[in-house]
């Protein structure tokens, strides 16, 4: 996948919200690659951890926008418990949702889920669901 | 006899300012918010009801001076007080879901899945400190969560549909539609049935007052005057085991 | 020590196996505990945005009334409840400043600065009451069953709150042997289930339950035990799509609660198989885990 690297791209606007939300620093990230080869959901990504972080790091909006990255994330904290500079990815992965979110956008909208799932899911997946990717 | 009758000068009760949508009013310290907007010159085509505090018509919302808590209340119910900020909120958009009651059955999931937005709540208490009838609306919003309908049906018992909660819902739930149908759950499926009302109604429909009543009805008007003149009452001072003589109808 | 135990809200209905035998056991144990009785949902997830306080008011308002009865231990059995409470415990115990700002926020609650010990179940036994004394109360050890832990994520990451060492923990395994099981050792024992994204990504979480559950199988498991009711979600009821999509065969899935409330020799109905998959009773009769009769 290639990417134009240019001012043009890069939107410090965005970088300095997804810092202030996450209070983690991504220029921290030497590229090494463990969260990407931790990542659950790895084959289900549009666009791996790592390059997130690159992503991050030029504040390119455009193609973070367009990863599925931070909506196929599980919150399931492999990630960071292995990055060799301790960034918490995870919650770089929240402050890419929030940045969405926060503009009254609902990833999954809870009136359209089915009523039969709902009857047969237990009630924290709604919970934590609702919680990560409503508004 | 000399009919006069005594008077003594009525005493006025004091002014206080309030202000109502944003202006200043004078009105007596004695009156209801309702009243003193009326006072004030304001008519209610909206927002007033029984004017007994039960019917949720009239929620008010009102701040004081230095005082960064939003109060509410019932315009009906609640003295004015001096330097009241005020406001009515005769509406609060709420959809309630449509269902067929007849096709549910008591179990919790039915109510996840017409209120899915349940899950939304996250414990923040706005709608309890807003409710003006003391409701605690997270704990019922708290017991709906777990699948317990017969606690939230007995804890939003005082609901007057008011509105309110709605208003300050950061989760964007409709609490009082969704208690509403808890209660109507609780009270059709859960609670125990009333046998002795079902075998009463029953004999009713097999004619147990039939005849009692169509004897009433064959009647002419002096007859049923009469009848009605002459009917054996109960003494005032009777007992409990008091019985009437003729127990042909009872 | 003085226990509130914290119920939280899926276990009263889908994961009513998960509670009943739990605290069966517990009592047959004589573990003195008082359920909380006012509480509400903690939120399942912690919120992972600095300047997000709002989402941190339902599980403090659950330590506050634990608080309120004088209680100092908070005791979790939903593993993501745990997670959730333990992390806005410590925030409260460390952060003045927000500390500050949740407790002005909830003016109609007292104060609250994290004096409550949030424990859960695996972590108690461990270092509260013992897998040694466990060992001795078993009564109807589980026959060598052979069983796969899996802890999943809430119980392990991150560090500040893990019951045990992410990448290579042992205290489940010591808690199934202590009930008499052989313990079946695989990779993904500690790899996320998919969770939460069962809403929005379905085939995505029903693939990664369905590789842990075929490594479990790879590895020898007759059967796997959990902790999480979304887990037992995604890796138990979900076998039945994955029979479609990945001509999968079966894996009984129990919570951990209800092997220890076979190996106490509690009666059968303590532990509510009903709710879990058929073939899960079928194997505990098999291997005359719980009685043919029952």
């Amino acid at each position: 996948m290639a990417i134009n690297i240019s001012n043009r791209d890069s939107d410090d606007k965005l970088r300095q919200k997804v810092t202030e939300i996450s209070g983690q620093n991504f220029q921290k990230c030497y590229q090494c690659g463990t969260c990407s080869g931790s990542c659950p959901m790895s084959e289900h990504l549009t666009v791996q951890p790592r390059r997130i972080m690159a992503l991050l790091q030029l504040g390119n909006r455009k193609a973070l926008s367009e990863a599925n990255t931070p909506w196929v994330c599980a919150s399931c904290h492999t990630c960071m418990v292995r990055c060799p500079r301790s960034i918490d990815i995870t919650r770089l992965m929240e402050a890419l949702r929030l940045v969405k979110l926060r503009q009254n956008f609902d990833k999954v909208h809870p009136n359209k889920v089915k009523p039969e799932e709902i009857a047969k899911l237990p009630q924290i997946a709604m919970v934590s669901g609702f919680r990560k990717m409503t508004s | 006899m000399s009919t006069t009758v005594e008077t003594k000068d009525a005493v006025a009760a004091k002014l206080i300012p309030i202000y109502i949508m944003g202006k200043k009013y004078e009105v007596p310290e004695t009156l209801t918010i309702m009243k003193a907007m009326e006072y004030a010159g304001y008519k209610y085509i909206r927002g007033c009801g029984c004017r007994g505090g039960v019917c949720g018509a009239c929620s008010t919302v009102y701040r004081k001076p230095g005082d960064y808590k939003i109060y509410s209340g019932l315009a009906c119910q609640t003295v004015v007080e001096p330097e009241m900020y005020l406001t009515q909120l005769p509406f609060y958009p709420a959809m309630r879901a449509t269902y067929n009651f007849n096709d549910l059955t008591g179990a919790p999931e039915e109510i996840f899945e017409l209120y899915p937005e349940l899950f939304r709540c996250v414990a923040c208490n706005a709608c309890t400190k807003i409710c003006p009838m003391d409701v605690e609306v997270m704990d019922y919003i708290a017991a709906l969560k777990r699948g317990d309908i017969k606690a939230a049906a007995e804890i939003s018992f005082d609901c007057i549909q008011c509105g309110l909660c709605a208003s300050r819902c950061m989760g964007e739930l409709p609490q009082y539609h969704i208690a509403q149908l808890a209660r109507r759950i609780n009270g059709a499926y859960l609670t125990p049935k009333a046998e002795h009302l079902k075998t009463m109604v029953a004999n009713i429909a097999d004619g147990r007052y039939s005849e009692c009543l169509n004897e009433l009805k064959g009647m002419d008007e002096d007859t049923l005057k009469k009848t009605y003149t002459d009917r054996e009452m109960e003494p005032a001072t009777a007992g409990e085991d008091w019985t009437p003589k003729e127990s042909k109808c009872l | 020590m003085k226990i509130s135990y914290y119920p939280g809200c899926t276990l009263k209905t889908r994961a009513k196996n998960l509670e009943t035998s739990a605290l069966a056991s517990l009592k047959a144990l004589g573990v003195e505990f008082e359920e909380l009785p006012r509480w509400n949902c903690c939120g399942a997830v912690y919120s992972l945005a600095d300047d997000d306080l709002i989402h941190l008011v339902a599980p403090v308002r659950d330590l506050i009334r634990v608080k309120e009865r004088g209680h100092d231990t908070m005791l979790t059995l939903c593993s993501m409840c745990y997670n959730t409470i333990a992390r806005a415990n410590d925030l409260m115990k460390n952060d003045e400043e927000k500390r500050y700002t949740i407790n002005s926020f909830m003016d109609e609650e007292p104060d609250y600065a994290g004096e409550v010990r949030v424990l859960h179940f695996l972590d108690f036994f461990r270092d509260e009451f013992g897998f040694d004394k466990l060992k001795e109360k078993v009564t109807h050890p589980l026959n060598g069953l052979k069983v796969a832990p899996y802890y999943g994520c809430t119980l392990l990451r991150p560090k500040e709150v893990a019951l045990d060492k992410p990448d290579r923990p042992e205290l489940f395994q010591q808690f199934l042997q202590a009930l008499g099981a052989e313990v079946v050792e695989y990779g993904s024992s500690t790899t996320c289930c998919g969770a939460y994204q069962v809403l929005n990504e379905p085939g995505a979480a029903l693939t990664v339950s369905h590789n842990i559950l075929k490594d479990a199988l790879n590895h020898g498991a007759e059967a796997m035990a959990l902790t999480c009711p979304l887990c037992d979600y995604n890796l138990g009821r979900r076998q039945e799509a994955m029979k479609e999509k990945f001509d999968f065969g079966d894996l009984p899935i129990y919570y951990f609660t209800q092997l220890l409330a076979m190996a106490l020799g509690l009666p059968v109905e303590e532990s509510h198989f009903e709710l879990n998959t058929d073939s899960s009773q079928e194997l505990l009769k098999n291997k005359n885990i719980i009685n043919k009769s029952a």
